[in-house]
Order: C-alpha cells, then structure tokens, then sequence
C-alpha cells in the first residue's frame, strides 16, 4: 500500500526499475517500492505522479498474486504527464498513490465460465485478473479473452497472450481493425467474436473495458448470448484528480469513478451509460 | 434532514441541547467575542467590505456589521445601513465558512529533488483553531454536509479535519430572511437545531436589547460560564420564538421537494436544461458561492531551477469546460449538460452519495447570479409548474 | 453416417430451421474443402453460390493495384459468407480467401433462387437470416470506421 492513511493526498517516490516499449504509443514501467511491498487487487489504480509536472490516473497491470514490491503500469502518451512519462528511463522517481479503486470480481466468478472483452489498452487493467484466473485455474471453467485492437502492431502484450492461449487453458481471440502485412489472424471489431466464442451464457461472468463505445455494443452482444446486466463488469473512465472522492471531477451519475468504481457491475450504471455528457 | 444529520452529531452537542436557555444582553456581545480571543480562537464574523457582508477576522464588536441590512432578489444584492442597534439584521452573503474549513487556495505538499529521486515534504501547518461567530442555520447544515464529504467516507481529508475539530460555533437564528433565502422549505432553518456550541435569537425592543442563547455542547458551557447571562424567562423565550416563527413564514422562496430526487433522475432529457442553457452564462458563480460545493482541482508547479515542487489544491468548478476532461476531450461540453450536472448532482444524485440533499436553501446561487437563474423557479419548471423564466425583476425596478 | 442433412442442421446459420425446408436446402449442398490461400470466389464473379463455414477462417478482402490486398474482415466457424447470390446482379463484390485449411457446405444459389421463388416461406426464411447477418457486419463496419483504438491526441491534431 502506499496510501498514507494519515495523508490520501501525499506521494511516495518509486524507482523505475525498467521501462519496455509496447507500441508506437505505448509503454510499460516497471516500478520499486522502497519497503519491496506492493499489494492491490485486479482493476485496482495508482495516481502516478512525473516531478513536477503533474498526475495522472493509471491501471495497475501486474501480477496480484505476487505482492512483491514488482509494479507494473501500461500507459499511453495522450497528454503531457503520459508524454513526460513515457521519456522515463531505468533509475528515474516517479511518484505513486494507490492503489484505489474496486476490483474485478474473481471471487463472485469462481465456478463459472469467465468472458473477458477488451480493446486497445483496455486489455492493461484486465492482465491482472488473467494472471489470478491463470493462479487460481481449477477455480473457474472455461475462461475466454477476446481483445481487439487497432492493427497487428498495436496489440499489447503479444509474447503473453500466446502463452496464455497456448499454455495455460485460455480461449484468447484476437481480432484487429486494420490488417496490415502477414497479419493472419481475424479481422473485425472484437464485438464479432463475442458470438462466435464458445461459453455457457447462463453461467458466466464477463469483464469489459475499452473505450465506451466498444464497451457499449460488447455489452448489446453480451446480452444478445444470454448474459444479464448483472453479471457483466465493466470498467469506467473519466476524469481523476484526487482519487478519494473529494474533487469531484470523475462523477458519473450519483457515482466517483474513483471509489465506486472503475469497476462497475453494469447494472449499477446501466441508467447513465451511454446518456450524452453525463 | 436534520433528524438524519443530528445522529451524526458526537453526544455532547446534542445532549440537553434545547434543556435550558439563557439571556444574554447585547451589551455583553463583546466580552462573548473577548472571552473567544482569550480562549485562542481566532474569531470570525460577518463584517462589511467591497459593499457586502463577508466573513473575516472580528477584533471587536465594531467590525460587526452594526444597523445594516441587506436586499436580495436573483441576480441582485444591497447593502443598506439603515440604522438601528441590530448586530444581525440581515441574512448571507456571498462567502460561506467553507472558506476556512476548505480553503479556497491550498498547498498539499512540496518536493525536492537531488539528481533521479524527489523527496516529498508533508505541509505542517499549525492548525488555527477558528471561532465562527454568527453561523446561520443553513450555514451549519451545509458544514455538516461538507463533514459528510470530507469525514464520512472512505478517505478523510485531514486539512479538513484538523481545521473542523477545533472550531467553535456561535449560532445566529435567522430573524430577518432574505429574498432568495428557502431553508424553511429545506428542513435547515431558520433556528439552528444541530451543531452548534452556543446559539443566539437577537431581540431588539424599544427598550430592551437581548440575545436569547442557547449552549450546544460543554465547550459552549465552558465559554458561557466566563461572562455574564442569566436564566432566560417564559416571556423573553416566547418573544423570541415569536420572531422565529414569523421569520419562518417570510422566505423569498420555497423549494417543493417532493419526489425531487426522482424527478431529476427522470429528466435528464428535458428541454428545460436546454433552456437555462441559453441564460447560464457557466460563470461558475454559483458553485462558489455555494457552501456544500466542493470541488477541486490540483496545480503542479515548480520553481525555475526545477528542483523544488509543489502541488496546490484549488477550487474548481463542474461549470469549468475542462472539469470533464479525458485524453480527447471533455465529457460535458455544453453548457446544458454542465448546468444539468450540477443541479442534478446538489438535489439528486447528492442524496444518493451523501444520503441527503446538497441544497441548504441560502439562496446564495440565485442572488450572486450573474443572470439571475433561481434554482427554485427551474426546479418548478421541470415539474411543468412554470414555463417563463423570471428575469431579475428587482434589480430592473431599482435602476 | 452424418447426412449432409444433419450437419446442416446443426450449423449455426441453420438453427431451428424446418424440417422441410433443410430437406430442400440440403438438395441444392455440398460439402468444399478450401487449402490455406486458396481464393473461394473472386470480385466481379458470377456469384452463385454461398458457404456456410464449419471450420477455419476466410478472409474478406478487397485488391488494391498498388499493395496487398486489404482484409476487411474474417469470418469462421458457424458463420456464413456470400450473399450476392440473393441479389442481382448476382456477382461478387469482394474477395474470399481460406486463410487456413477451411471446411464449408456450399449452396447452389442458382438452384436456391428458383426454390425461393415457388416457396415463399423458404424465401421469407433464408431472407430473414440473411438480413440479420447483413444487419451485423453493417453495424460492425460502422464501429470499425470509428477507429476507436486511434490515439485521440493524433486524431484531434489531423
């Protein structure tokens, strides 16, 4: 933990042990605590922090069931704090608040088949929940990844998603947008693989995140195979300057995103999602 | 809503709380406020400044804003002084106490850096121990509210808090409402019931001059206890409850809560927002002269060495265009929906996070709007009661 | 044995379809096996037939004189490609190809045409699934075209 529980509001230094390019726009930073403990739970925050220049809301994307001070975050440049972050280098501070936030729910899915629905770096918040799925395997049946993204170089984590497909029991999909050179792999939105996936609608729990309006149709596909609002997760974004609940800018109906969420069970936000500029 | 609020109440304050009360001349003020000096409380109260009564520092009875009284319409303040003895003869202004329990400006830490590494340096402030003299009813609800925001989840502020434990309270009943004010059709006002240490109903008379005190907590026994009063009589008690129940009937305004939580979350697409829209000029006046609002916003800075950082907390604004902002652009681009989210959120959705309403009806929204939008008259005309916007009628007549 | 019948009726496509209905159906079938790379139909072709995948994948896709040829989409399992048989003027409007080895019941179109023709209710059924599988690639185009994984920074700076 590193939230001061004297002091929600304070940051504490970590070292980046390593940083890896994942795509053209996104990367990954391995970060230290200094007491070499790091607990959370999957679809769990931090506030990363670049000196000086300000903070911002990133997912924790490493194994949760090593709490072993090794934290990962997969970011993406898309403002001047994940700019600054991103030229980063192996030694630098950076400063982390967290982690915050709800989790996936992988104990309300034991003994269930497990639909997870991702796109782009959507599938960053979720890599904590397949490595517990992959932990914990003989708890769940049949656990299904399907992830879309942009175009064959855009796709996260590649080394990882064939060793989870290839060792570890996991129906992994993968669909791009665009194909582009030897790409031989499905193309289309990744909605499309939701039918053609094999799971039991009646028994299974599904977590989602992308961008909203991916997350829109999955969930319209999701219910068009049988399963019900209540038993589908999805996790939400908006804006996150305090991450306790006092600022007031990632409100989202009569929810913070930061404390009752990012996770949600749809059902709870069913009647504000999709609304226009709620 | 008060019931709800006073079982959150720590014991002391609520216990006997209306058993005795007490008479308090209005010659003895001053050695109220001097006996609050000397206990170290750092004493502030309505005083005038820039044409308005706001609060600040009271050295003495003088910086009280003595024989004025104020005039309030949407979209229109005045300042009178009429004359007369009256310590509390007119209602708020346009700052809250959220300003010393939430200050506006903040700084939340500082860093320093040596090569790849930063230290953070925690703020020690030596907290001021605050004694508010002349809270109003609604005032103390909207504190309670914000106790609620900064104190009753998961996470507590600590500047908030550090600040809040230490405060004393000196309660002023409302005798005069004012033309924007609707605490009576709120449920928080205008007699203070809750959270106060020591509560004062002025009587002025032809030939007597008197406050009728009640002691809210042991701190205000305490306080008591060091100047003069005496045991209040039937009489003098029932004058005072006289002027407590006509100032209850003479609102400016009343807001129709029934449903009213429900009825916002059914219309969400209603042309009324659009409406309000074409007059809100999104000034975000209304959110600071609020005092349940409480949103902030964080400024990272640092010097020109770069080797010292700061980070800042500031009020902000869900009328602010970039309040919404993620990587693309912000949620809540038109003014409408910014609109809608406010006043969806302080009647609403606030009941569902804080399990009451964000609204203590001081009327400071309608009054310091710029364009005069009443709060009230949109709520009644998302019921379909009203159809025309008032303008600010007052103010027109005036000039 | 499995009849051409019976693997009809338990594909996808197919499900719940008459009895009656399949017996026609399967009159006009046969079953294709495609080697990886093999192209199924051609653009500009006389379209006059349609598959119903049992296994593999084929590819959607679009010739470009200047480069590769453009995949638009991929289609597997239980899902069904070629639809101008239904429409005049009966060619087709894109390419197929097998991306790997791919097992597929083709339908004689021209055959399935004049049987539509004489039993409406055959027409109005077959029409009914293939407006719905229209309906989702249209609406997954749709998404498809809104990029929605493109960096919003570099969008906005376009």
């Amino acid at each position: 933990m590193s939230i001061s529980t004297e002091n929600p509001m304070l940051t504490t230094p970590f070292r980046i042990k390593g940083v890896r390019k994942e795509t053209h726009d996104t990367f990954t930073l391995e970060l230290e605590s200094q007491n070499g403990k790091f607990s959370f739970e999957p679809g769990q925050f931090n506030m990363l922090y670049v000196y000086g220049i300000g903070e911002v809301p990133i997912s924790i994307s490493s194994d949760p069931t090593k709490p072993d001070g090794r934290l990962t975050h997969t970011a993406r440049e898309v403002g001047v704090v994940t700019k600054a972050m991103k030229q980063m280098r192996t030694g630098d501070t950076l400063g982390v608040r967290g982690p915050f936030g709800t989790r996936w729910p992988l104990e309300e899915a034991v003994g269930r088949d497990v639909v997870i629905v991702t796109g782009g770096i959507g599938l960053a918040p979720l890599r904590p929940a397949l490595y517990q799925l992959i932990a914990k395997r003989n708890q769940y049946r049949k656990v299904v990844l399907l992830y879309g993204a942009r175009t064959p170089d855009e796709i996260l984590y590649q080394k990882e998603l064939q060793k989870w497909g290839g060792e570890f029991d996991l129906e992994v999909h993968v669909t791009v947008d665009r194909a582009t050179g030897a790409w031989r792999g499905n193309v289309g939105v990744v909605t499309t693989l939701i039918s053609r996936a094999l799971f039991d609608p009646s028994n299974a729990i599904a977590m989602v995140c992308g961008p909203e309006i991916m997350m829109r149709y999955t969930i319209q596909e999701l219910g068009k195979r049988g399963i019900s609002n209540e038993r589908i997760y999805v996790s939400m974004e908006r804006n996150m300057k305090c991450a306790i609940g006092f600022c007031g800018h990632c409100q989202f109906g009569p929810m913070f995103v930061c404390q009752d969420g990012p996770v949600f069970q749809f059902n709870q936000i069913a009647p504000f999602f999709g609304k226009q500029e709620v | 809503m008060s019931k709800q609020l006073s079982l959150k109440m720590p014991k002391a304050r609520t216990e006997r709380a209306e058993e005795s009360k007490f008479i308090l001349e209005a010659s003895h003020l001053g050695q109220l406020l001097s006996a609050l000096i000397g206990k170290g409380y750092r004493a502030i109260g309505p005083t005038v400044r820039d044409g308005a009564i706001v609060y600040d520092e009271l050295h003495s009875l003088r910086d009280l804003p003595v024989g004025y009284t104020d005039e309030q319409a949407p979209g229109c303040y005045r300042l009178e002084k009429g004359g007369g003895r009256a310590f509390f003869n007119y209602t708020v202004g346009p700052q809250s106490w959220k300003k010393f329990l939430h200050p506006p400006s903040l700084r939340l830490w500082k860093a320093d850096r040596e090569d790849h590494r930063f230290q953070v340096v925690q703020e020690i402030e030596q907290t001021t121990k605050f004694a508010f003299l002349g809270v109003r009813s609604c005032e103390l609800q909207a504190i309670l509210i914000q106790d609620k925001v900064f104190m009753g989840g998961q996470f507590v502020d600590p500047v908030y808090q550090a600040c809040r434990d230490n405060i004393f309270v000196v309660a002023v009943n409302c005798t005069k409402p004012g033309g924007t004010c609707f605490c009576q059709s709120m449920g928080t006002g205008p007699k203070a019931t809750v959270g106060f240490d020591l509560a004062l109903t002025e009587v002025l008379e032809a030939k007597a001059h008197y406050f009728v005190l009640e002691v809210g907590s042991k701190k205000g026994a305490e306080v008591l206890a060091e100047i003069p009063y005496r045991q209040a009589d039937k009489k003098r008690i029932q004058t005072a409850n006289r002027i407590l129940a006509r100032s209850a009937k003479r609102m400016g305004r009343a807001m129709d809560q029934t449903n009213l939580k429900e009825l916002l979350y059914k219309n969400y697409e209603h042309p009324r927002w659009k409406e309000v829209a074409s007059r809100c000029l999104s000034c975000a006046n209304c959110t600071m002269a609020c005092p349940t609002c409480f949103c902030t916003t964080v400024e990272d800075l640092t010097d020109l060495t770069g080797q010292h950082a700061e980070r800042w907390r500031k009020w902000d604004s869900c009328f602010a265009m970039d309040f919404s902002y993620i990587y693309g652009g912000s949620v809540r681009r038109s003014v409408k929906s910014r609109y809608r989210q406010w006043m969806t959120h302080k009647l609403a959705t606030w009941v569902d996070q804080f399990g009451m309403s964000g609204c203590v009806g001081c009327g400071r929204c309608i009054t310091w709007c710029p364009v005069g939008i009443d709060i009230t008259e949109e709520v009644r005309a998302i019921r379909g009661q009203t159809s025309k916007p008032k303008s600010p009628k007052s103010y027109k007549e005036k000039n | 044995m499995e009849t051409l019948e019976t693997i009809m009726a338990k594909h996808d496509f197919l499900s719940r379809m008459k009895k009656p209905h399949l017996k026609i159906l399967s009159g006009c079938a046969s079953n294709v096996v495609f080697k990886p790379d093999q192209y199924i139909f051609h653009e500009g072709e006389r379209a006059d037939r349609f598959y119903l995948i049992r296994a593999g994948k084929v590819a959607i896709e679009i010739r470009s004189p200047e480069k590769d040829s453009i995949t638009i989409d991929t289609v597997g399992q239980g899902e069904v490609i070629g639809w101008s048989w239904l429409v005049p003027p009966y060619r087709w409007h894109f390419d197929a190809r097998a991306v790997e080895l791919t097992r597929a019941i083709a339908l004689d179109g021209r055959c399935l045409r004049t049987k539509c023709e004489r039993d409406h209710d055959l027409g109005y059924e077959l029409l009914k699934r293939f407006t719905n599988v229209v309906v989702q690639r249209l609406s997954a185009t749709r998404l498809q075209l809104l990029d929605l994984y493109g960096n919003p920074l570099k969008r906005s700076k376009k």
